[in-house]
């Protein structure tokens, strides 16, 4: 389907982009696109203009920041998965990208795009929110930084304002924690109908570190830092952590849809968490 | 003896590569949508978002102001004009159905019924301006659910009185074709056994690669209508009959079609409101759907509740089966709307030779997009209930699936067999496809590693699924069809004409869209012609020059289609010999063909094919009473039609904690008769398991309690990719059709039938154990662990 006509444009710095959002009513961000261009076609928004971030050079990138790293918010899902400072220091963020969409969107879609999109359903939130990441947001007024936990506001709704930009996100390094992504669905290109993202930090045979996140269980991710706590001190085998995730579903509001029922979300939630600790662990 | 063997066989049997695939598989070739005529005109449609609801007013004011804009068209503008879409088979003669229109004049029944046309001179022009359409509606009742529409609780056509189409039954008993089913199923209660279940066919939709297209340009003497259409000469003799357009002033070309599988038999409203258009502006006119529109307005498939009794004696032999359909025909009737469950209704008893059967059919309209034709037609459906229904019995039973199958089905040596619902099987060998299938699929390792983790209680239990199937292709003998409700004939012409160079030309009256025919008729007539593969050009698709046909639809194109091609072939020779003969001084009857020559019976004097249609084309010395030319037509009507059979087997892992679904092995072992290329045959099984498969597992058209299309999208409508399953052990078995001269029977649609029941009862066999014994379909992980969870807490379905 052909979308509404709108306006492009492409500025080639953060400032010229941020002017240009100030300058229009009704302005969105083109991120990549892979969720933004199909919204358009099927003409559920009808933005008057898109500003491509695509020619701001310095929004792409992985860089080492000492006791972090820093993700630029255009960078490419491809580039995440293949870069060594991320396969190093956040593993978690290989796993899951390595199962978002496929290789054609994994190229025009980028990090920032999807996390700024805030999907219930996509993958990398949940990682986000596991890593501890933070968010560096432009503006008119100047450049913040906001928690994880003060980022995903609701189903598609971030702390970046109307006429802000997601500028880069840093991710505190985890380096030597092993990491998995357990995404459960019924095709391989589909969202999640639930997934368990997890790392954990083993030492001596027992988990000394652990941080368990659960995608689409609700409007935003969610954490269980009781179940973390839980798993700190058991060795990572099947009936201790069986017994230490148990609980991750409770107090999460899981959609219903075609996919399945709130209930059985809340069944699987527990079971991928357990799986994606042991893989992590193993 | 098959023709096959009364000549050197060099092309047909060889696996080669198609020789449409370059430009089909780069997309650089003639798509509807890649015609631009100059000065062509653009629609877009304006589609109801609601399911039932009268039309209280349309205002198109600002629509026809909008930039661009040429013209706008209501159902209050066309209501003369655009006449009725067709309905081409009357199931009954007291078959009821609405009125048809293209566009919707006063009432929509459907969500996504047309209910304007907007005529712009770009495509996006005409697509804001739909925006700008206002529809107000006086919303009605719906009739969504099945069985609650065949009550008539709601109706979705008021004026019809009745959501009712029309009710067909068949009793063996009645026909003479069989025994009584009450009685059978009476006695099976006292010391048989009866199976009684209740199978769910979801509502699907055929999602082809290309989306509709039609281009009309008027300006010519001809009226030229490009389709993204299955059946280019049904849509020409439809534009003349619908819109009063004579037959002779309109061309249909079908260019390439990127796939339909049964989606693109139909004659649309879009096709007629853009030959409306054309005619009205006098411009060339496009319209090409979105993806969207394709999910929700082309015709839909399936979408059956079945009711089965199967009766038994406790040795496992089937002795009669009762079945009661009630078939949704969605809002209206298409082309054959109301024969898909019928199709499907001929053939429950499968491969088996039970004594009594007894079918009824309901067609019932609710407030949905109208169904008809998706690959397999009726005989996925009826396939799935039987097969099921052999495991269940085996399982109640205590036997194994095959033996029973093995039991019931017809023996090798009973063919040609009459069925009990009075069809004739031309020929097939169950035993050894079954045999085949059952050693490349481990059949016995896999069984025993089954009741390993059985004991020891795994979290991942395997399933092993079967699938013994027959299918009904070669449609259709044109008195059957007759003496069946439908209005068109079953036959199919061809023409082969030798040029000057001695190149052939080979014209089909067939219209592939994807199934390789071009290579496949290549090779049927460079070896009845012996001439190269590469001097053959097959012609299709464009009524202009594929004058006769009836399109490509039900596995027909190779068993009915090709038959002419080659008389055509052999008209074609016996039209050389005479001439051969003069040019070589010798007697017709002293004169042999074989590979490309004619030769003189005991001599080395030879005249080849090429030269004589050289000699012919000069005209300088032939006989007197010879035709000046090299060209043959010829027609061939089926006697009967072919069943071609196979044995599916599958194995999959049931992961009891999600209800996830692997496929661990897939082996088919397919009987479709002589083969002409083996790897189109691959192909064709490959796509079609998938095809199954996604029934089994993935696909469901669903719709909220106002009748809107909830998976309408590919996001939501689940169309599986290489990566959702696992590569397939194909292998066949070859029992030559006894209803043709090549031996041929079909495969467009085997695939498809055959592995449905195959993954269902392979989730229900790994599951049996735990109490389930059934999930519906699609069996997505959700449902998976319903079953498992409903029979853990006492409620087995």
């Amino acid at each position: 389907m052909i979308p509404a006509t709108f306006d492009y444009q492409a500025p080639t710095t953060v400032e010229e982009a941020l002017h240009l959002l100030e300058s229009s009513e009704d302005a969105k961000v083109l991120a990549g696109g892979q969720s933004l261009l199909p919204v358009l076609r099927m003409r559920l928004a009808a933005p008057d203009l898109l500003v491509d971030l695509g020619g701001i050079d310095e929004l792409r990138g992985v860089r080492d920041a000492g006791d972090a790293i820093v993700i630029g918010s255009m960078t490419p899902h491809q580039i995440v998965l293949t870069d060594p400072l991320v396969a190093e220091h956040a593993a978690l963020l290989t796993k899951a990208t390595a199962r978002v969409a496929d290789p054609q969107v994994r190229r025009r879609g980028t990090f920032g795009g999807s996390l700024a999109h805030a999907d219930p359903a996509s993958d990398l939130p949940a990682c986000a929110l596991a890593l501890d990441a933070e968010f560096e947001i432009a503006g008119g007024e100047g450049r913040r930084t906001v928690a994880v936990g003060d980022f995903f506001e609701d189903i598609f709704t971030t702390a970046i304002g109307d006429d802000e930009i997601l500028t880069e996100v840093r991710i505190p390094k985890h380096t030597g924690w092993g990491a998995h992504y357990e995404k459960f669905v019924r095709i391989a290109q589909q969202w999640s109908i639930v997934a368990a993202a997890a790392t954990v930090r083993v030492i001596g045979g027992s988990i000394a570190e652990a941080r368990v996140a659960l995608t689409n269980m609700g409007s935003t991710p969610v954490r269980s830092q009781a179940v973390e706590q839980a798993l700190i001190g058991i060795a990572p085998v099947d009936e201790a952590v069986r017994e230490a995730v148990a609980g991750i579903a409770e107090g999460t509001h899981p959609p219903t849809d075609i996919n399945g029922d709130d209930a059985y979300r809340r069944h699987l939630a527990p079971v991928l968490a357990r799986r994606a600790v042991l893989a992590a662990a193993g | 003896m098959t023709a096959v063997e009364d000549r050197p066989s060099t092309e047909v049997g060889r696996a080669r590569y198609r020789k449409e695939d370059d430009r089909l598989i780069t997309g650089r070739t003639r798509w509807t949508d890649n015609l631009t005529l100059p000065g062509t005109l653009h629609l877009a449609m304006v589609r109801s978002p609601i399911a039932h609801a009268r039309i209280t007013s349309v205002d198109a004011d600002d629509a026809r102001q909008a930039s661009g804009v040429i013209a706008v068209l209501t159902g209050a503008d066309l209501a003369e004009e655009q006449g009725e879409l067709p309905n081409a088979w009357m199931l009954t003669p007291e078959q009821k159905a609405p009125a048809h229109p293209s566009v919707a004049v006063d009432r929509v029944a459907f969500a996504g019924e047309i209910v304007a046309v907007v005529v712009a001179r770009s495509a996006a022009e005409a697509r804001d301006a739909v925006e700008l359409v206002d529809v107000e509606y006086d919303e009605l009742p719906v009739a969504l659910d099945l069985k609650a529409a065949a009550a008539d609780e709601t109706l979705a056509h008021p004026d019809l009185g009745t959501n009712i189409s029309a009710v067909r039954t068949f009793d063996s008993a009645e026909e003479n074709t069989g025994g009584d089913v009450d009685e059978a199923i009476a006695k099976a209660r006292e010391g048989g056994i009866v199976i009684e279940r209740e199978y769910r066919q979801q509502r699907l939709i055929p999602a082809f690669m290309e989306p509709r297209s039609i281009v009309v340009d008027p300006t010519g003497e001809q009226l030229t209508v490009w389709s993204a259409t299955q059946v280019p000469h049904f849509v020409k003799i439809f534009i003349s009959l619908v819109l009063g357009v004579p037959e002779h002033k309109v061309r249909v070309i079908a260019p390439d079609v990127g796939g339909g599988f049964g989606g693109k038999l139909q004659f649309t409203p879009e096709e007629v409101l853009t030959v409306i258009a054309a005619r009205r502006t006098g411009r060339p006119c496009k319209y090409t759907e979105s993806r969207s529109e394709s999910m929700m307005a082309a015709h839909h498939g399936r979408d059956q509740w079945q009711t089965l009794t199967l009766a038994a004696d406790r040795d496992g032999t089937v002795t009669g089966l009762k079945v009661e359909l009630l078939a949704d025909m969605g809002a209206y009737l298409g082309l054959v709307t109301s024969a898909i469950p019928f199709l499907g209704a001929l053939m429950f008893n499968g491969i088996y030779k039970f004594p009594a059967y007894r079918w009824t059919c309901t067609n019932v309209f609710t407030n949905k997009t109208w169904t008809d034709a998706y690959r397999g037609a009726g005989r996925p459906e009826a396939t799935f209930a039987i097969e099921r229904l052999m495991d269940e019995l085996a399982a109640e039973l205590d036997m194994d699936p095959l033996e029973v199958r093995e039991k019931n089905w017809i023996k090798h040596e009973d063919f040609p067999f009459t069925t009990v619902s009075g069809l004739h099987y031309d020929s097939g060998n169950y035993e050894a496809a079954t045999a085949k299938a059952k050693e490349l699929f481990g059949y016995d390792e896999l069984r025993r590693e089954q009741v390993e983790r059985r004991d020891r209680g795994a979290t991942v239990q395997l399933g092993l699924g079967i699938s013994t199937y027959t299918e009904m292709c070669g449609l259709a003998p044109s008195r059957w069809l007759g003496s069946n409700g439908y209005v068109g004939g079953g036959w199919e012409h061809g023409s082969v004409r030798i040029l000057p160079t001695g190149k052939v030309e080979v014209v089909a009256g067939t219209s592939p869209h994807g199934q390789g025919h071009e290579t496949a008729w290549s090779q049927i007539v460079a070896d009845r012609l012996g001439v190269p593969f590469e001097d053959v050009e097959v012609l299709h698709g464009d009524t202009q020059i594929a004058a006769r046909g009836l399109d490509t639809y039900g596995s027909r194109s190779l068993a009915v289609g090709a038959m002419a091609v080659l008389a055509a072939a052999d008209k074609v020779i016996e039209k050389a010999r005479p001439i051969a003969a003069h040019l070589l001084e010798a007697s017709p009857d002293d004169l042999e063909f074989s590979e490309g020559q004619f030769q003189v019976k005991g001599t080395d004097t030879t005249k080849a094919l090429g030269d004589v249609a050289f000699a012919v084309f000069q005209g300088h010395d032939l006989p007197d009473d010879v035709d000046r030319s090299l060209d043959a037509d010829a027609t061939f009507d089926p006697d009967t039609f072919s069943f071609p059979h196979g044995t599916h087997l599958c194995a999959v892992e049931v992961d009891t904690e999600t209800g996830g679904t692997t496929i661990r092995k897939y082996v088919c072992v397919d009987d479709v008769g002589a083969v002409v290329n083996p790897l189109i045959v691959e192909g064709q099984v490959h796509g079609g398991v998938v095809q199954g498969v996604a029934q089994a597992l993935f696909e469901e058209a669903v719709h909220d309690d106002a009748g809107t299309l909830v998976s309408g999208t590919l996001v939501d409508y689940l169309v599986p990719s290489a990566a959702d399953v696992p590569s397939f052990d194909t292998d066949r078995t070859e029992t030559p059709s006894s209803t043709n001269p090549l031996g041929v029977k079909g495969v467009g649609e085997a695939g498809t039938i055959a592995s449905t029941p195959a993954v269902v009862n392979a989730i229900v066999d790994a599951l049996r154990p735990m109490g389930v014994n059934d999930v519906p379909m699609p069996c997505s992980p959700h449902r998976v662990w319903q079953a498992i969870q409903s029979a853990s807490t006492g409620g087995a379905a």
